[in-house]
C-alpha cells in the first residue's frame, strides 16, 4: 500500500516535471520569437538593473520597449539582417 | 561496447547518406522523389556538424567553456545579455536567412539541380558554417566587435577601411538586386501589387498600435498584422477581377521601380516605430513560419523531380544567366553555400548574447547548415517544377519572345518538353495573366511552393492563394531590407565621408542624413532601373555582380580568420579557413575578371559595351535603347559595371596583400599575437550552472 503511495507520488512527481517543462519550452519559445525581432526579455533587465543597479531608475516596459527599438533600427548602421 | 555501438550508428548512418547520395546523382531518365535529397542533406549535415565543427570548437579554436563572455562582462540587460542557446540560434538565425539563400537556388537550376546540390552541401560544411562560426568566435572573444573593427585591431587601419568601403558597395548591389526581384514578380500583377502595397497601411497601423494603444504588444500586434495580410491577399483577388481597380494596380516595370526608389526614400527617413519595426515583425515571423511549412511540406509529399540532374547549359549558354559553371555556378548559389554577410552578423549583435564560448559552435555553425537546409528546400521547390515551364519563367523576352506559343517553340527547340496550353494553364493555376520571363526567381518559388503547399492543403484551388501568399512572403521581407538597408548604407556613408568632410558624419543633422540617403537611394535606384530596363532581364547583370560583392566580403572574413589563427599560433591548423578562402578568391576573381573582360557581350561588360558602340557609328540602334542617347547611356552603364567589378577585384586583392603581411608577421614571432580581450573566468555560479 505504501509503495502503491509512492508509485503514485513519483508519477505526479513526473507529470509536474513534464508540465514545468512544457511551460519553461513556451517561455523559451516566446523569448526566442520576441528575440528574432530584437526584443530580449524585459523581466530578466529588471532583474540585472536591481541586482547590479540598485541605486539607478529601472526603465517601464513602455521605455525598455522603446529604446530597444531605436537600438535595433536607428540607423546606428547596425546591419541587423542579411540578403 | 558503447564506442564500439555509436561507431556503428554513425557508420550506419554514413551509409545511408551515401546511398541518398547514389540515388539522386546515378539516377538517369526516371524522376526522384525530393526526399532523397533531403535525406542525403540531412546526413551530410549531422556528420559535417558531429566531426568537423567538433574539430575546429576543441583543436582549431580550442573553445574554453570557462572563459569570459561578453554577455557577463558588459551585462546591461539590453544590448549584453547572456541568453539561452537555443533562444539564441533562433535570433541568429532570423538575422541571417533572408532572400539570397531562396533565390541563389532558383536561378542556379538551369544547370539541373546536382551541381547546386553538390556546392550547398560541400560548400556549407567546408567554407560558409566555417566562417559563420570562426567570425562569432573571433567577435566574442574581443568583446563582440564588429566585422571593420576586428579588421582594424587585427590587420591595420587601412584593410579595416577598404572593407568598409566594400561593404558599402555591396550594400547598394545588393538593394537594387533585391528590388528588381520585387520589381519582377509585381510587374504588370494588379494582385500582387495591391497585396504588397497593403502591407503599407497594415504595418502603419500595426506600428501605432504598438506604440500608444497597447504599448510594446509584439505579438499580439503581430498576429493582428498576419490576420490582415491574410485579407489582403484574398482581396487582391477581388481587385483583379474589378476591371478599374486592376488597371489602377497593374504598373509596368518602369512605374514600380519609381515607386520604389521614392519609397525606398521615405521609408528610411520614417522614425522607425511607424513603419519599419512592424513590417520586420511580420516579415521576420512570416520567414521563418513560411520555411518551416515549405520544409514540412516537401517532407510529407517528397514532390517528383522534373528538372534533369544536369542540363545542357553547364557550358554557359543557358537563358536564365550566362557563363560557364565554373565560376558562376558558385557564384550564383551564394548565400546559402557561404555568404560573407553573415560575418556582419556573427559580429553583430549574437556575440553580445552568448552564454558561453561553447555555444557558439551550435549557433554560429549550425544555423549556417539551417540556413543551407533553406537553400536545398528552394532548390527542391524549382526542380518541382515541370523544366518548359520553369525556362519559360526565367527567361528574358529577347530570348524566347512574349507569347506562349513563342516561348514554347524556342523551349522546345533546347530539348525541353512544352506546350503553350502548360504555360498559359500555369498562369492560369495562379492567378495571373502570364508567367512569360518572370524572372528574378521569386515567382518561380512562388509557383513551386504553390505546387507543393496546395497539395498539402487545399488542394489545386488555393495554389493561387498560395502562390501570392509566397510573393507576399518574398517582397515582404525585401521591402524591409531595402528600408534597413538605405538606412546602414546611409549611416555606413556617413562614417566614411566623415572622415574627409567632418560635418558628414553628424549624424543628428537632418541635412547630412538627408544627403547621405539621397546617395544611397539614387546608388542602389540607379542599378535597379538599369536592371529593369535591360533586356536580357536585369539579373542576368545585377545577380552576378551581388554574387561577386557577398563572395568577395566571405573572402575578406576568411582572410581575418586566417590571420587571426596564425596570431594565435595555430598555424598547422589555418588551412581550415585558407583553403575556403583560396576557393572563394579563386571564383570571385574569376568570375569578376569574364564579367569585365569575357569576349561574348552577354557575359562581358567591355564587349557588350563595344557592341553598342559598333552599332552607334552604324548608326543602327539596338533595344532596349530607342535613340542614339540611350545607346550611349547603355555605354555608360557597361563601363560602370564592369568599373565596380574591378573595384571589388582591387579590394580583394588589397585584403589579401594585407592578410599575407599580418600572417607572416605574426609567424616571424615567437608567441601569439592575437588581441583577445584579456583572460577573464566566468564567474563561479555561472560555469557550475551552464
Amino acid at each position: 500500500m505504501i509503495e502503491r503511495e509512492g508509485d503514485f507520488g513519483k508519477i505526479i512527481e513526473e507529470e509536474r516535471t513534464m508540465l514545468t517543462r512544457i511551460v519553461s519550452g513556451l517561455r523559451y519559445l516566446g523569448q526566442g520569437m520576441r528575440l528574432m525581432v530584437g526584443m530580449p526579455e524585459y523581466s530578466t533587465y529588471v532583474t540585472h538593473m536591481h541586482h547590479a543597479h540598485p541605486d539607478r531608475p529601472v526603465m517601464s516596459y513602455e521605455e525598455f520597449f522603446r529604446e530597444r527599438q531605436e537600438a535595433r533600427y536607428g540607423g546606428n548602421g547596425k546591419v541587423t539582417r542579411c540578403c | 561496447m558503447n564506442t564500439f555501438i555509436r561507431k556503428l550508428g554513425w557508420f550506419a548512418f554514413a551509409a545511408a547518406g551515401a546511398f541518398a547520395f547514389a540515388v539522386v546523382a546515378l539516377n538517369r531518365g526516371e524522376a526522384i522523389g525530393a526526399l532523397w535529397i533531403v535525406i542525403a542533406t540531412v546526413c551530410v549535415f549531422t556528420i559535417g556538424y558531429r566531426f568537423y565543427s567538433r574539430f575546429i570548437a576543441s583543436k582549431v579554436l580550442g573553445l574554453n567553456p570557462t572563459r569570459m563572455t561578453p554577455a557577463y562582462k558588459h551585462n546591461d540587460g539590453l544590448d549584453y545579455v547572456p541568453t539561452n542557446k537555443y533562444v539564441l540560434f533562433g535570433h541568429h538565425f532570423a538575422a541571417i536567412a533572408g532572400a539570397g539563400p531562396l533565390v541563389g537556388p532558383i536561378l542556379a537550376a538551369q544547370m539541373g539541380y546536382l551541381p547546386s546540390m553538390l556546392w550547398l552541401l560541400a560548400g556549407v560544411v567546408l567554407a560558409g558554417a566555417v566562417q559563420d562560426f570562426i567570425v562569432l568566435f573571433i567577435s566574442t572573444r574581443r568583446d563582440g566587435r564588429s566585422l571593420g573593427d576586428l579588421i582594424k585591431s587585427e590587420m591595420g587601419q587601412l584593410p579595416g577601411m577598404i572593407a568598409l568601403f566594400g561593404t558599402f558597395f555591396i550594400m547598394l548591389v545588393l538593394l537594387a538586386v533585391l528590388a528588381l526581384i520585387v520589381v519582377k514578380a509585381l510587374a504588370e500583377s494588379p494582385w500582387g501589387t495591391f497585396t504588397v502595397a497593403a502591407t503599407i497601411p497594415i504595418a502603419l497601423f500595426m506600428g501605432i498600435y504598438a506604440r500608444y494603444i497597447r504599448p510594446g504588444s509584439i505579438g499580439e500586434v503581430s498576429l493582428i498584422g498576419f490576420v490582415l495580410l491574410i485579407l489582403s491577399i484574398v482581396g487582391g483577388q477581388y481587385v483583379q477581377e474589378i476591371p478599374p481597380l486592376a488597371a489602377l494596380f497593374t504598373l509596368t516595370g518602369e512605374q514600380l521601380t519609381w515607386l520604389l526608389i521614392g519609397y525606398g526614400f521615405i521609408a528610411s527617413v520614417m522614425p522607425v516605430w511607424l513603419l519599419l519595426a512592424p513590417r520586420d515583425y511580420l516579415s521576420t515571423f512570416l520567414k521563418i513560419g513560411t520555411v518551416v511549412s515549405l520544409a514540412i511540406g516537401v517532407l510529407i509529399i517528397s514532390p517528383e523531380l522534373k528538372m534533369p540532374a544536369l542540363t545542357q547549359f553547364v557550358d554557359g549558354s543557358g537563358p536564365v544567366w550566362s557563363g560557364s559553371l565554373f565560376p558562376f555556378l558558385f557564384i550564383t548559389v551564394a548565400c546559402g553555400a557561404i555568404s560573407g554577410f553573415h560575418s556582419l552578423i556573427s559580429s553583430g549583435t549574437t556575440p553580445k548574447m552568448i552564454r558561453n564560448e561553447r555555444d557558439a559552435r551550435f549557433i554560429g555553425y549550425g544555423a549556417m547548415l539551417m540556413e543551407s537546409f533553406v537553400a536545398i528546400m528552394a532548390l527542391v521547390a524549382a526542380s518541382t517544377i515541370e523544366p518548359g515551364v520553369y525556362f519559360a519563367m526565367n527567361s528574358p523576352a529577347a530570348i524566347i519572345g512574349t507569347t506562349a506559343e513563342s516561348a514554347a517553340q524556342t523551349i522546345s527547340q533546347w530539348g525541353f518538353h512544352v506546350t503553350p496550353e502548360m504555360i498559359t494553364q500555369t498562369a492560369r493555376d495562379v492567378g495571373e495573366h502570364t508567367v512569360i520571363s518572370r524572372t528574378g526567381g521569386a515567382p518561380t518559388l512562388a509557383v513551386g511552393m504553390a505546387q507543393i503547399l496546395s497539395d498539402v492543403l487545399g488542394g489545386q484551388a488555393m495554389m493561387a492563394f498560395w502562390y501570392h501568399f509566397a510573393i507576399l512572403f518574398e517582397a515582404l521581407f525585401i521591402l524591409t531590407a531595402v528600408d534597413a538597408g538605405t538606412r546602414a548604407g546611409r549611416f555606413m556613408l556617413q562614417d566614411l565621408l566623415g572622415s574627409f568632410i567632418p560635418f558628414m558624419k553628424r549624424t543628428d543633422s537632418i541635412t547630412a542624413n538627408l544627403i547621405a540617403t539621397s546617395v544611397c537611394v539614387a546608388g542602389w535606384g540607379y542599378f535597379l532601373y538599369q536592371g529593369v530596363v535591360d533586356p536580357l532581364g536585369g539579373i542576368n547583370t545585377l545577380w552576378p555582380l551581388f554574387g561577386i560583392s557577398n563572395q568577395m566580403l566571405a573572402g575578406i572574413a576568411l582572410v581575418l580568420c586566417s590571420c587571426v589563427l596564425f596570431k594565435m599560433k595555430q598555424d598547422r591548423f589555418a588551412w581550415v579557413t585558407i583553403l575556403p578562402a583560396i576557393w572563394v578568391f579563386v571564383c570571385t576573381l574569376t568570375a569578376a575578371w569574364q564579367k569585365i573582360f569575357d569576349a561574348n557581350p552577354r557575359i562581358g561588360f567591355l564587349a557588350h559595351a563595344n557592341k553598342y558602340k559598333e552599332a552607334v557609328t552604324e548608326g543602327t540602334v539596338l533595344a532596349p535603347a530607342k535613340s542614339i542617347g540611350q545607346m550611349q547611356q547603355v555605354i555608360f552603364n557597361d563601363y560602370i559595371n564592369a568599373s565596380l567589378a574591378a573595384l571589388f577585384m582591387l579590394v580583394l586583392i588589397s585584403m589579401l596583400a594585407f592578410g599575407i603581411r599580418t600572417a607572416l608577421r605574426a609567424r616571424a614571432l615567437g608567441t601569439p599575437t592575437a588581441r583577445e580581450a584579456p583572460f577573464e573566468l566566468l564567474p563561479v555560479e555561472v560555469v557550475s550552472r551552464t
